[in-house]
């Protein structure tokens, strides 16, 4: 199983590293201050792969409280907002799109 | 119904606190998370898009009422509150966190429910009929023998780190509902001409990336020799197996690159060495399986009680007794599919209240028993006739009545990407939609059978490769596509469906779905002749014009 | 690198010897497949005892005539997800009735020793110190086993047989 610092990495724009807290599955992202965050606003931006690399590195690394982290796309607007980058992102911040049946009866 | 006695609840029990110990240890840091992975895995927890996903063992599809009721608990309690069955006869619940999973498992440990192998290189779940022991013909229940692989499975200490995921079925029917020609081991249990029981044994099937259907390795292997097979099987396979590319470790691949002659005799050759063996199968073994598997005590009964005479001037019953109501073994009792697929729901969704709810039902119409398809539905296998009325009155109000089973509408999707980290594309949406076009009962009727299946990527777990019509998620340019396929079926004629043109974007789908039951309904010879079948008529041309015209 | 021998932590009287080293006089010593079926004569002639590697993904059928003169065969996981080695033991120990030392090399973590005990492996090469020291309390995590293998541990259905056999006798 190869782990994602074995992969290549690409950066096509600018881009965030996320994952899933370990304890919990809730999504995180990995923020400027080397922890993790559920705010995508708290995001920390990387623009090329060394950056990327270097914070997934310290991602993998903090195992114990993530699990998962991968390197994602972000959109970032004209006011500095960050948005998620692709569909996936979108869904594991926004959640399902789809309706489910009534929980009660 | 099989009761697990002492020796298996204490095995069960014993996984719990070996997991409680692994997650405790995972969460301290003792263990990291690639140390950590496939022991999660082998207790059936994914990590998801979302959060981590638990997948519970549902052996062989079948489930007590206390059973079923438990399953709601621990969807009310760990989860949000519903769980969703799958294509292998299991449960899955969405929303669990790692931390509380060690309770959960407890409190289903304490009605013989497990999650063992419900993922990772191991055995999987050994599913079957979900009319088995019920349905009319069937040679002998082929649960007795999916209980006896499923304890020889269970937690083998030679082959719990196989290249591979490793799934097996069984059927006893001619009709084989359990779709064993698409499973890495497929068994057919029939008689041979002496009258002694044994199986036909099939080996490489399966879908994902390269899908095959299974071939016959032996025609007949005895019911004595069935675990001793398995074990050669196995053996090869775990030595000889692929490890060097997670795309090419499965059985399948070993057997195509072997060819089927020359893999049937290293078995054979393996087999034959292991000799006489601690594994035969002898009488008193299957008796002691079959002693802790109680059937129903049924009643004589009426082949058309009043009750059900009354009944027929319904329309709205008559037709679901039409479509869910099927022929049992023993006369004045039926055996009754329960859709999960109402119109603009998610394919194979139960809530905790659908759960309790039907579990009640199913203590006073079917002996307290329920049972799960590999189609996503659920099924009361032991229901007399005299009872189908007020039961239809109870399903409707859960809404677990919908009128549809076996037809487009009951559609086969896996999660996708709106759950799944490995999707490519969503589905359930799709299937919504489609259920949202599909609405009308009498249209659905005038279709007749028609199964679709929708996967959201590659490795097919709609099983979209065997739909009669099949749509898989692709991705282009960071949109979601489709690639659509017709003519696949799981069933004894097993067979892989052909695409009929390039895929098609997200909002056309149903559109093109439509665009194929209208061909199929201009072209077909007779009303009676099924979408499948006209379409092995007529090939896939007609359908791809029809649906390229204008595209 | 701990060793746990029948169920203890012990010391360990091997001494894997690389390839292109030389043997030392006397003593016991583990060498590689390929250095053993080089000479094997040699080797077994020498003064001590000797164990062989055996790779996971190599037929036994080469060491199979050797057996009996074995002190200890070392069988290898090179990632703990790799279950090879658990079919070479189980054939080594119950199809050609191997008795000598059975050692599990490579990455060993705690939670593949039952399975490992259970395929015929008697010495552990451990990762993890904190393993080893928790092996007596991994080795009992089960007492209920479905299948037979050589290890002699009582499987479910004798204990079901037995238990018919004396209902029925009383």
């Amino acid at each position: 199983m190869t782990s994602p610092l074995e992969q290549k990495i690409r950066i096509t724009g600018p881009s965030m590293v996320t994952a899933n807290r370990t304890i919990d599955g809730v999504v995180v992202y990995r923020n400027g201050a080397h922890g993790w965050s559920t705010d995508l606003a708290e995001a920390a931006i990387v623009r090329n792969a060394e950056q990327a690399r270097a914070l997934l590195i310290e991602a993998v690394a903090d195992d114990i409280n993530a699990v998962g982290p991968y390197i994602a796309p972000v959109e970032i607007s004209d006011d500095g907002k960050i948005a998620p980058g692709n569909l996936r992102e979108h869904i594991r911040l926004n959640g399902l799109t789809i309706d489910l049946l009534p929980v009660s009866a | 119904m099989y009761a697990y006695d002492e020796l298996d609840r204490t095995l069960i029990n014993e996984r719990v606190e070996e997991f409680r110990d692994q997650v405790k240890r995972r969460l301290s840091g003792e263990l990291t998370e690639d140390e950590f992975k496939m022991l999660r895995l082998q207790n059936g927890v994914y990590l998801q898009l979302h959060a981590y996903m638990f997948r519970v063992a549902i052996p062989y599809g079948t489930l007590s009422s206390q059973q079923l009721r438990r399953l709601a608990h621990v969807a009310r309690k760990y989860d949000r509150g519903y769980g969703h069955f799958t294509t292998r006869q299991n449960i899955q619940f969405n929303w669990i966190k790692l931390a509380e999973l060690p309770d959960a498992l407890g409190d289903l440990a304490e009605v013989g429910i497990h999650a063992m192998q419900t993922s990772g290189n191991n055995t999987r779940n050994v599913t079957s009929d979900q009319w088995a022991g019920v349905a009319p013909g069937e040679v002998e229940d082929p649960r007795i023998w999916s209980e006896l692989l499923r304890q020889y499975t269970t937690l083998h200490p030679e082959f719990s780190f196989l290249p591979r995921k490793f799934k097996f079925a069984i059927t006893a029917s001619a009709h084989d509902r359990a779709a064993i020609k698409i499973h890495d081991i497929g068994l057919r249990l029939h008689r041979n001409a002496q009258g002694e029981i044994g199986f036909e044994v099939l080996v490489g099937g399966g879908l994902g990336r390269t899908p095959f259907i299974g071939k016959t390795i032996k025609p007949f292997v005895h019911g004595r020799d069935l675990l001793s097979y398995v074990e050669a099987i196995l053996r090869v396979y775990n030595q000889y197996g692929r490890r060097d590319n997670i795309y090419k470790a499965r059985i399948k691949i070993l057997v195509h690159e072997l060819g089927i002659e020359k893999f049937a005799a290293e078995v054979d050759e393996e087999w034959r060495a292991m000799g006489d063996s601690a594994l035969a199968v002898d009488d008193a073994v299957i008796e002691d399986i079959r002693s802790r598997f109680t059937y129903p005590a049924y009643e004589k009964l009426p082949h058309m009680p009043e009750e059900l005479k009354k009944a027929a001037h319904d329309p709205m019953f008559e037709r679901w007794r039409r479509n869910s109501v099927f022929t049992h073994k023993v006369q004045g009792y039926a055996i009754v599919t329960l859709s999960l697929k109402p119109v603009g729901g998610p394919p194979g969704d139960a809530t905790a209240d659908q759960m309790d709810a039907l579990a009640d039902l199913a203590d006073k119409y079917s002996f307290g028993e329920i049972r799960v398809g590999h189609e996503q539905n659920l099924a009361l296998p032991h229901v007399a006739k005299r009872d189908l009325p007020v039961l239809w009155k109870g399903l409707d109000k859960l809404g677990l009545a919908t009128p549809n089973v076996n037809l487009v509408s009951d559609i086969i999707a896996c999660p996708g990407l709106d759950y799944c980290s490995l999707a490519n594309a969503r589905s359930i949406p799709i299937a919504q939609e489609l259920t949202h076009r599909f609405a009308n009962h009498d249209t659905a009727e005038l279709i007749g059978r028609l199964h679709i299946n929708i996967s959201g990527c590659i490795n097919a777990c709609g099983h979209h490769h065997v739909g009669h019509i099949g749509i898989l998620g692709v991705e282009k340019n960071g949109e979601e596509f489709y690639q659509i396929t017709i003519g696949g079926r799981a069933d004894e004629n097993a067979e892989l469906g052909v695409l009929i043109g390039p895929a098609v974007a997200y909002g056309e789908v149903a559109d093109v779905v439509e665009d194929i039951v209208e061909a199929y309904l201009a072209l077909r010879e007779r009303p009676d002749e099924l979408f499948v079948d006209a379409v092995k008529r007529l090939g896939v041309e007609p359908f791809r014009e029809r649906v390229y015209a204008t595209r | 690198m701990p060793l746990v021998k029948n169920g203890k932590i012990a010391a360990d009287i091997f001494v894997h010897v690389p390839d292109d080293a030389e043997l030392p006089q006397g003593g016991a010593v583990l060498v590689s497949a390929a250095r053993f079926l080089e000479d094997p004569k040699a080797l077994l002639a020498r003064m001590g005892e000797l164990g062989v590697i055996w790779p996971n993904n190599r037929d036994l059928d080469d060491l199979v005539p050797y057996l009996d003169r074995l002190a200890a065969v070392a069988l290898v996981f090179p990632s703990f997800r790799d279950g090879r080695a658990y079919s070479q033991a189980r054939l080594l120990r119950e199809r050609h009735g191997y008795t000598g030392e059975l050692r599990a090399t490579g990455q060993v973590l705690r939670d593949q020793f039952l399975f490992m005990l259970r395929a015929g492996f008697d010495a552990l090469e451990v990762k993890k110190e904190s393993d080893a020291e928790a092996f007596a309390l991994t080795a009992k995590r089960y007492s209920v086993f479905y299948q037979p293998t050589g290890d002699g541990r009582i499987t479910a259905l004798n204990r079901r047989m037995q238990q018919r056999h004396s209902e029925s006798a009383r």
